[in-house]
C-alpha cells in the first residue's frame, strides 16, 4: 500500500483546565474544586489514502472537530504522532514544516466567525499565498481571480467586506482561501451544517468538483449521516473521543456493527419512512468531563455486560477493511 | 450593497442615527479646532503681557477694554480676556490629555495584547498589576508622582499614562482572548502565518472598537483630572494655565461677585467633558458587538 | 379520514399578513398565509431561513413586536381572533390554551428559579389550583416527558440539565396546562441525531394520547416525513405548497418543493452531483416581479414575471402557473 497522505498513530487530545490562585486556595481549605482534565481525543489512530474521502461521524463532545483541527495543525496533540506523507510533523522544521502546513487546510463550520470581518476579501485569499511566495504582487490579481472563479466567486467582489456576502457565498470565499495555498488535504469541519437546505447542496457539489479537478483528499467532519453517506469512500464513528468503528461506507450503513452505529443510524430522520415511529436511545450523552468506565457506551447500550463497565474494547478488525470497538465481536 | 459599503461607512451611519450624539460629536469637533487655532482666532494672546493691562481687569462680561476690545465673557484680575484665556487653557489641556491618551493607549494595547497572546504566567504577572494599579485612586497616584518629580507639563503628561494605561491593558486583553478564539485566527494559523503577524494584522484590528470607547471616555477622564490637578495647584505651571488653574484663579474673587473668572472656564470644562462622554457613550452602542444587526 | 378531521379547525390563520417597516421599507414577511390545525394534527411548517416560517409561528402566539405588527388577515383560535385580542387576553391564552416551544430551550426556562418553582407558577398563573395540585401536576409533566426521576428533578435548576433534558422540561411545561394548540419553533435542530430521536418520541406520544394540534416549524423536511400529517412549504413570506405528508414529499407540485426533496443527499446516487436549487433566497426587501420563486426555477416563463401566482383552492394548495404534478 502506498504511503498514506495523512496518518494519525495513538494521538490524544487531553484539555487541563487548571486551577487559579483562588482555586488552588479553596481546594486547599477542603473545597470541591480539582482539575478539569477533558479527554476530547482518546488514543486515536487513523490513516488517510491519497485521494481518498473520510468521513468522520459523531455527535456533540465526541471529539471530531478536535481531531480535525490536530490534523490540520492548528491544535498540538497531547500524545502520539502526525505523519504527513510517512515523516512525523514533529521531525520537520523550517521550509519543510511551512509545506506540510500549507498542504493541509481546513474548511470551517461558521461563515460568520471563519471570516476577518475587518479585511477585505481580497487580502483574505491572498494574504496567504502572496506571503508564502506561491504568487508575486504581479502575478497576484490573476492568481485571486483565478482562485475566486473556481469557487464559484465573482471577482468583481474582491473588494468588498465579508458582511456583504451571504452565508453560503462567505463559505465560498473560506473554501477559496483553503485552495489559495494549493493544499492537497482539505479537513472539512462541519462545513455546511450552518446552511440553508438549499444552499447545503451547491456547496456540497463544489465539494465534489474540486475533488475531481484538484484531486484533494478529505477528511470530512460532520454529525450528518445523509452527507457523509452521500460523499465518503470511508467512513470513522467516534463517540466520546474514542473510535468505535470504522469502514467503508456502503459497507457501513449496510451492516453496522458497533451498537453505537446501530443505534446512530436508526435515529436518522429520512424522507421516505412515514409517521414513523421512533424507538429512542436511551440516556443521555455522558459529559466528557467525566466519562462512564470501561466501554463509554455501555450505559446506553442495550447488550452492555458486566464486562463493558471495566474493560474498554479495543479497536481491532472484524472483517477486511471494518474496524469496531466493541465486545460484542470477542463473544461471536 | 454598494461597493464601497466598508466597516467605517457602515459605522458611520449607524452613528448618525443618534441625533444627540452627532450634535455632541459638532460640539466637540467646533471647540477642539476652535482651541487648536486660538493662537489665530482669540482675540488677544493671553500671556503676552505686553498685550494686557492691569487697568482692565475684573471687567464683566460685556464690557470692553481701554483700547477698545471688548471682553465677551469679562477679564480676569490681570486684564486678560476670558475668551482668549479659556482657548489657550482648553488647547493645553487637548494636548495633555490627547499625547497622555496615545502614550497609554500604546503601552496598555501592549501589555493586553502580550498578556493575552503569552497567557499563563506572563498574563498573571501583568494583570495582577493592572489589578493592582486600579486598585488606588487616580487622584492619590497623581498627587504622589507629581509630588515627587514636582511640576511639569511633561511630568503631569506622564502621570496620566501612568494612571490610564491599565484601562487599555485590562480591555485589550479581553476582546483579544476573545477574538484568538474565533475560527478566523484558527484559519490564519492553518495557512501558517507566523504569530507576530496573525497577533497585529488579524487580532488587533478587531479589538480596536472598545479601544477606540475607552479611549475616548479615558480622554474625558484625563482632561476633568488635570483640571482638578491645576486647581489643586500641582498641575500644570503657571506659565501654561489650563482651565483648571483659570478656574483656580478666578475662586479668590467669586465671592465678591465677580464669578465670571471661574464661571466660563468651568462651563467650558463641563460642556468639553460632557460631550466627549456622549460621544463616547454612542461609539460604546455602535461598536459593541452585541449589539450589532 | 378520521371523525375528528372533519370537526372544527383548533386554528385557522386566514391571509396572515405580518410586515416589519424597516428605514429601508416594509418588509413582508408573511404575505398572506392561510392554514388550519385540527384537534390531534401536527402540521410541519417547512421553511429556509428568511421563509417567515417563525415569523407565522410568532404571530400566532401574539408575540411579533414592533416594528412588526400584524397588517391584515385573522388568526382564528377556537373561533377567536387572536390579532385582535388585548395584550390581558393573549396572556391568558398563552402557557396556557396555547403554548410555544422554542429552538433554545432557556427562552422558556428562568435560569435563576428551581424548575418546580417556575412550574408550579406556571400551572397557578392560569387556575385556581392549590401548590400541592400544581406540583403534582409538574411531576406528572416531568415523567410524560420521559425524565427520569421526575421528584428530584423538580429541585434542580435549568443549568443542571443537559440540553436535551432541557428542552424535555421546557416541553413539559408547555404541556402543563393541557393546551389545545402547542407551537414548537424548530425544537430540535440544535440537538443531536439520538437526543433529537427521543425528543421526537415523546412528542409523537404525546400527541397521540394528548390529541393536541401541534405546529412543528423547521428548516428539516426529513424530520417532518416522519412526525407530521400535512406539511406546509414556505418560501420568501408565503405558502407555495401545501398537502399532506404523502402528496407533498411524493409528488411535489411546486419546483420549489422538488428542488428541496431532490437536493437531500439519500435522494441522489452516491458520490454523484447533488440536484441542486440554483441561486440564493433573495432579499425580503427586494423580492423580484410575480413569483418570488422565479429566478430560481428552471420552469419560469413571462407568466411568473407578470404576476404572482395564486393559491389554488382545497385541502391539497400550490402556487404554481407550471405546478410539476395536477393538484386538484
Amino acid at each position: 500500500m502506498a504511503t498514506p497522505i495523512v496518518e494519525l498513530k495513538d494521538v490524544s487530545k487531553r484539555f487541563v483546565k487548571s486551577l487559579d490562585m483562588a482555586g488552588k486556595l479553596a481546594a486547599k481549605l477542603g473545597a470541591n474544586v480539582r482539575e478539569e482534565t477533558v479527554h476530547a481525543v482518546d488514543r486515536v489512530s487513523l490513516s488517510v489514502a491519497e485521494g481518498e474521502v473520510v468521513g468522520l461521524v459523531g455527535e456533540s463532545g465526541c471529539g471530531k472537530s478536535t481531531l480535525g483541527r490536530i490534523v490540520a495543525g492548528i491544535l498540538p496533540q497531547t500524545q502520539g504522532e502526525v505523519l504527513y506523507r510517512g515523516q512525523p510533523l514533529s521531525a520537520l522544521s523550517g521550509q519543510a514544516r511551512v509545506k506540510a502546513a500549507l498542504a493541509v487546510q481546513m474548511i470551517f463550520q461558521d461563515p460568520y466567525a471563519s471570516l476577518n470581518p475587518r479585511m477585505r476579501v481580497a487580502d483574505i485569499i491572498g494574504e496567504a499565498p502572496l506571503y508564502h511566495g506561491l504568487t508575486d504582487k504581479a502575478g497576484e490579481v490573476a492568481y485571486l481571480d483565478e482562485t475566486m472563479r473556481r469557487v464559484g466567486l465573482d471577482p468583481a467582489y474582491k473588494k468588498r467586506y465579508p458582511h456583504q456576502f451571504s452565508g453560503g457565498q462567505r463559505q465560498r470565499i473560506g473554501i477559496a482561501r483553503a485552495l489559495a495555498v494549493k493544499p492537497e488535504f482539505v479537513v472539512c469541519d462541519e462545513s455546511v451544517a450552518a446552511l440553508d437546505v438549499s444552499i447545503q447542496a451547491q456547496i456540497l457539489n463544489l465539494f465534489m468538483e474540486l475533488r475531481a479537478a484538484l484531486n484533494l483528499t478529505y477528511l470530512f467532519i460532520s454529525h450528518d449521516l445523509g452527507v457523509v453517506r452521500h460523499l465518503s469512500d470511508r467512513v470513522v464513528i467516534m463517540y466520546l473521543g474514542r473510535v468505535v468503528e470504522e469502514g467503508n461506507t456502503d459497507d457501513l450503513f449496510a451492516n453496522p456493527n458497533h451498537p453505537y452505529t446501530v443505534a446512530l443510524l436508526g435515529e436518522i430522520p429520512r424522507l421516505d419512512t412515514r409517521k414513523r415511529v421512533f424507538v429512542p436511545v436511551k440516556g443521555e450523552i455522558p459529559s466528557p468531563l467525566n466519562p462512564p468506565g470501561g466501554c463509554h457506551f455501555h450505559p446506553r447500550c442495550p447488550h452492555a455486560m458486566a464486562r463493558c463497565s471495566v474493560e474498554a474494547p479495543v479497536l481491532r478488525e472484524i472483517a477486511p477493511g471494518r474496524r469496531a470497538a466493541c465486545h460484542l465481536n470477542d463473544a461471536s | 450593497m454598494a461597493e464601497l459599503d466598508t466597516p467605517f461607512r457602515r459605522f458611520v451611519a449607524d452613528f448618525r442615527e443618534d441625533k444627540v450624539a452627532v450634535g455632541a460629536a459638532v460640539l466637540f469637533v467646533a471647540i477642539f479646532a476652535a482651541a487648536m487655532a486660538c493662537s489665530y482666532i482669540s482675540p488677544q494672546n493671553p500671556y503676552d503681557l505686553r498685550q494686557l493691562d492691569i487697568m482692565d481687569g475684573k471687567l464683566p462680561p460685556g464690557k470692553a477694554s481701554m483700547d477698545g476690545l471688548v471682553f465677551w465673557l469679562g477679564s480676569d484680575g490681570q486684564g486678560r480676556d476670558m475668551v482668549s484665556a479659556i482657548l489657550y487653557g482648553l488647547r493645553t489641556s487637548f494636548l495633555v490629555a490627547v499625547t497622555s491618551g496615545l502614550i497609554a493607549a500604546a503601552v496598555g494595547t501592549s501589555v493586553g495584547l502580550a498578556a493575552a497572546y503569552y497567557g499563563g504566567l506572563v498574563d498573571t504577572l501583568l494583570m495582577r498589576t493592572v489589578d493592582i494599579k486600579l486598585s488606588f485612586p487616580a487622584i492619590l497616584i497623581a498627587l504622589v508622582l507629581l509630588a515627587v518629580f514636582g511640576q511639569g507639563t511633561g511630568k503631569i503628561v506622564i502621570a496620566l499614562v501612568v494612571i490610564q494605561w491599565a484601562y487599555y491593558a485590562r480591555t485589550v486583553r479581553a476582546s483579544a482572548l476573545v477574538e484568538r478564539r474565533k475560527e478566523y485566527v484558527e484559519a490564519a494559523q492553518c495557512l501558517a502565518l507566523p504569530q507576530r503577524r496573525i497577533l497585529f494584522r488579524h487580532i488587533l484590528p478587531n479589538c480596536l472598537p472598545p479601544l477606540i470607547v475607552v479611549g475616548t471616555i479615558q480622554i474625558a477622564n484625563s482632561i476633568a483630572l488635570e483640571a482638578t490637578l491645576s486647581f489643586l495647584g500641582v498641575g500644570l505651571p503657571i506659565t501654561e494655565p489650563s482651565l483648571g488653574l483659570l478656574i483656580a484663579n478666578g475662586f479668590e474673587y467669586i465671592l465678591s461677585g465677580v464669578y465670571w473668572i471661574s464661571f466660563f472656564p468651568g462651563v467650558a470644562l463641563l460642556v468639553t467633558i460632557v460631550s466627549i462622554n456622549l460621544v463616547g457613550d454612542r461609539l460604546r452602542d455602535v461598536l459593541n458587538p452585541r449589539l450589532q444587526k | 379520514m378520521t371523525l375528528e378531521m372533519t370537526g372544527e379547525a383548533t386554528l385557522r390563520v386566514e391571509n396572515l399578513q405580518t410586515h416589519f417597516d424597516t428605514k429601508a421599507g416594509t418588509v413582508r414577511a408573511v404575505d398572506g398565509v392561510s392554514f388550519e390545525v385540527r384537534q390531534g394534527q401536527i402540521l410541519g411548517l417547512v421553511g429556509e431561513s428568511g421563509s417567515g416560517k417563525s415569523v407565522t409561528g410568532f404571530s400566532i402566539m401574539g408575540l411579533v413586536d414592533p416594528p412588526g405588527r400584524i397588517a391584515g388577515g385573522r388568526v382564528l383560535f377556537q373561533g377567536r381572533d387572536i390579532a385582535k385580542m388585548g395584550e390581558e387576553e393573549l396572556r391568558q391564552l398563552r402557557g396556557n390554551r396555547i403554548a410555544m416551544i422554542f429552538q433554545d430551550p432557556m427562552m422558556t426556562l428562568n435560569p435563576v428559579l428551581k424548575v418546580e418553582t417556575q412550574m408550579i407558577e406556571a400551572v397557578q398563573a392560569h387556575g385556581n389550583v392549590d401548590r400541592r395540585t400544581a406540583w403534582t401536576r409538574a411531576r406528572d409533566a416531568l415523567g410524560q416527558v420521559g425524565i427520569p426521576s421526575p421528584e428530584e428533578r423538580l429541585n434542580s435548576y435549568p443549568h443542571q440539565f443537559s440540553g436535551g433534558m432541557r428542552q424535555r422540561v421546557a416541553i413539559a411545561i408547555a404541556l402543563l396546562n393541557k393546551p389545545d394548540l402547542i407551537v414548537a419553533d424548530e425544537p430540535t435542530t440544535a440537538l443531536d441525531v439520538t437526543i433529537q430521536g427521543q425528543i421526537l418520541y415523546e412528542v409523537q406520544k404525546l400527541a397521540r394520547e394528548t390529541r393536541t394540534a401541534l405546529i412543528w416549524i423547521t428548516h428539516d423536511l426529513s424530520v417532518v416525513a416522519s412526525l407530521a400529517d400535512e406539511i406546509c412549504v414556505m418560501y420568501a413570506g408565503r405558502i407555495v405548497e401545501r398537502g399532506s405528508v404523502d402528496q407533498v414529499l411524493d409528488a411535489p407540485a411546486h419546483p420549489y418543493t422538488a428542488g428541496l426533496i431532490g437536493s437531500v443527499p439519500s435522494r441522489n446516487v452516491k458520490g454523484t452531483k447533488l440536484v441542486q436549487i440554483p441561486g440564493v433566497m433573495p432579499s425580503m426587501l427586494n423580492l423580484p416581479s410575480g413569483c418570488a420563486f422565479r429566478l430560481r426555477c428552471s420552469h419560469a416563463d413571462a407568466t411568473c414575471e407578470a404576476s404572482a401566482p395564486p393559491a389554488s383552492g382545497g385541502a391539497r394548495q400550490v402556487r404554481c402557473f407550471h405546478p410539476l404534478t395536477e393538484v386538484a
